[in-house]
């Protein structure tokens, strides 16, 4: 699954990360390297601060301590639109697009948000080639039927992979995804992970689930927390015979 | 046979809204043109153009953007005031003066947002209202340059030269006319920035912030641009106000005038092209019409603006719309 991308070249590295909501410690001293071509499972129990570093990878908030480091240059701080303009892009736990809008109209949107901000004077049909971008990532999610469809009459897988293609308007060269495939259907499932292995073939994905079970067979590399710490981090066959990973999850002791 | 007609008559409304939404620039200036010939009195009808502008200006933060300000008599007000004391007190020509209106209205509204646009909600209308108050207590305060709780008086321009053609302002339908072409220009400019990228990133924000930013957009400055984009509209309105008047009053930049600018745009449509026009002529006239046989026409237009926003809120403009739309 890593296909022709060179192996061990590190995207993204979290170093030392932690993090404190008034008193409560939710992530402590993660340090990992995220690799280049790698599709990475961040897995763990409710509660193990998967949701935190998730969002401290995609700049939603600083850490309280520790540095991110992408593509060799600290961006630990920054603002969450330089995040994704630097890229690194983000899809949401929970559905979060433009609902009024059509679909290829919220795929345009993003787009345009790596060219043009703050233009007040070229009319908007003239963008024609973010229109065709927009039109080739919705066919690319199999959202291509339903383009001028608003977004809130989608059905709710169809929501989630309309918010992927925006994620991946901007050409991202990370792609992170918070479960999912959160709240679907066995078949939107389904569909959902053949989409994420699709994009992972020649993409760097770091994806965030609860469903161990969803992940093992489509992931490079799995990584483990629990309590707010790194448990433990390896290729899916180590993970599913590490007996601590298996204490956590099946909450049984011995 | 009456239902046919009804139904005959209902078509024809529903495509002549159509028509009107879809070239809504020109749509708009030829309601204009003609509203001088259906209004009883001229001066109702530049009110009507001037506060319709106002609260187009105003919908830009409000309906588009999403964004509930309480502040914006500090642009409509700052707009008048600039633009009067640049003709009264430095005999300023009045083109110049009109552009210096909107300047330092724009300027005002760079201050104002800067320090506002933080903040959400509730916070937001608070913030803003708080800072127009400053705003109103400078202007009342600075007696020897605006003449305080007087007013501005004096903002005399009588004829005017636009490329060699001497224009009467005296006159009402002259000065109606001549007050018309600016406002039809700032709409051309307002529709285009409504269709530009820009304008996408506005709708963007008002559907949901989060996301926008999540794609890229540094929606603080987004909103901060909408902001003084929309104090420029406002202070165009007041400084044409200010020729139309030849007096500044103070009241133009009381709160009251902010609370206009949201009754405006909800009565007419919040977030349409055409609504607050719909709903500074509603506006006005019903107080034109009620003051002459009530003076407590405020109890009626509130109870109104309550059923609007209670049954309507789509507003009358909006509400046809979603109606030819279903």
């Amino acid at each position: 699954m890593s296909g022709d991308a060179i192996l061990g070249e590190t995207v993204l590295s979290a170093n030392g990360v932690g993090m404190k909501f008034d008193g409560f410690r939710a992530l402590a001293n993660v340090t990992l390297d995220i690799r280049k071509g790698d599709l990475t499972a961040i897995i763990g129990p409710n509660g193990a601060g998967k949701s935190t570093f998730f969002n401290i990878l995609s700049g939603a908030f600083p850490p309280s301590e520790g540095r991110i480091v992408f593509e060799g240059r600290d961006i630990t701080g920054r603002r969450q639109h330089e995040f994704a303009r630097l890229g690194i892009a983000k899809s949401f736990q929970i559905t979060n697009v433009f609902p009024q809008l059509t679909a290829t109209e919220n795929v345009r949107i993003a787009v345009q948000a790596m060219k043009i901000r703050y233009d007040i004077w070229t009319p908007r049909c003239r963008l024609t080639e973010y229109v065709a971008k927009a039109v080739e990532l919705l066919n690319l999610v199999g959202l291509h039927r339903n383009r001028e469809r608003r977004a809130e009459n989608l059905a709710h897988g169809e929501q989630r992979a309309l918010e992927i293609a925006m994620a991946l308007a901007s050409d991202p060269r990370l792609l992170l995804l918070d479960e999912p495939t959160a709240g679907m259907s066995p078949e939107e499932t389904m569909m959902m992970m053949n989409l994420i292995t699709k994009l992972a073939e020649d993409r760097t994905v770091v994806l965030v689930e609860h469903k161990m079970k969803l992940v093992m067979g489509i992931s490079d590399r799995i990584i483990v927390l629990h309590h707010g710490e790194l448990l433990a981090d390896g290729a899916p066959g180590d993970i599913r015979a590490n007996d601590e990973v298996r204490r956590v999850y099946l909450g049984q002791t011995g | 046979m009456s239902d046919i007609g009804i139904r005959v008559f209902g078509n024809q409304l529903a495509i002549t809204i159509r028509v009107v939404a879809r070239h809504r620039v020109a749509a708009v200036i030829a309601t204009l043109v003609l509203l001088p010939w259906v209004v009883p009195y001229e001066a109702l009808s530049v009110n009507i153009l001037l506060f319709g502008l106002y609260a187009v200006g105003f919908n830009l933060v409000y309906g588009y953007t999403g964004l509930l300000s309480f502040g914006h008599a500090a642009f409509f007000g700052v707009g008048a005031y600039a633009c009067g004391i640049a003709v009264a007190t430095f005999d300023v020509n009045w083109l110049l003066a009109i552009a210096l209106g909107t300047i330092v209205a724009g300027f005002v509204a760079m201050i104002m947002g800067g320090l506002a646009i933080r903040t959400r909600g509730i916070y937001f209308a608070m913030v803003t209202l708080a800072l127009a108050q400053c705003v109103y207590y400078i202007l009342y305060q600075w007696t020897d340059l605006t003449g305080g709780e007087n007013g501005l008086r004096g903002v005399s321009v009588q004829a005017v030269n636009i490329l060699g053609l001497e224009l009467n302002l005296l006159d009402p339908m002259t000065k109606y006319y001549v007050m018309l072409v600016f406002v039809a220009l700032a709409l051309w400019i307002f529709s285009r920035i409504l269709e530009s990228p820009f304008g996408a990133v506005l709708e963007a924000i008002r559907e949901n912030e989060k996301r926008a930013r999540a794609c890229g957009y540094d929606t603080l400055r987004t909103k901060w641009l909408a902001f003084v984009l929309s104090g420029m509209f406002c202070g165009l309105a007041g400084a044409l106000y200010a020729i139309h008047l030849s007096i500044v009053p103070i009241e133009t930049a009381n709160y009251t005038m902010s609370g206009q600018a949201v009754m405006m745009a909800l009565l007419g449509g919040m977030g349409t092209f055409f609504g607050p026009f719909i709903g500074a002529a509603a506006y006005l006239l019903l107080e034109d019409v009620l003051t002459l046989w009530t003076e407590h026409w405020q109890f009626f237009v509130g109870a109104l603006f309550v059923f609007f926003v209670l049954f309507f809120p789509r507003g009358i403009w909006g509400s046809l719309l979603h109606w030819v739309q279903r």
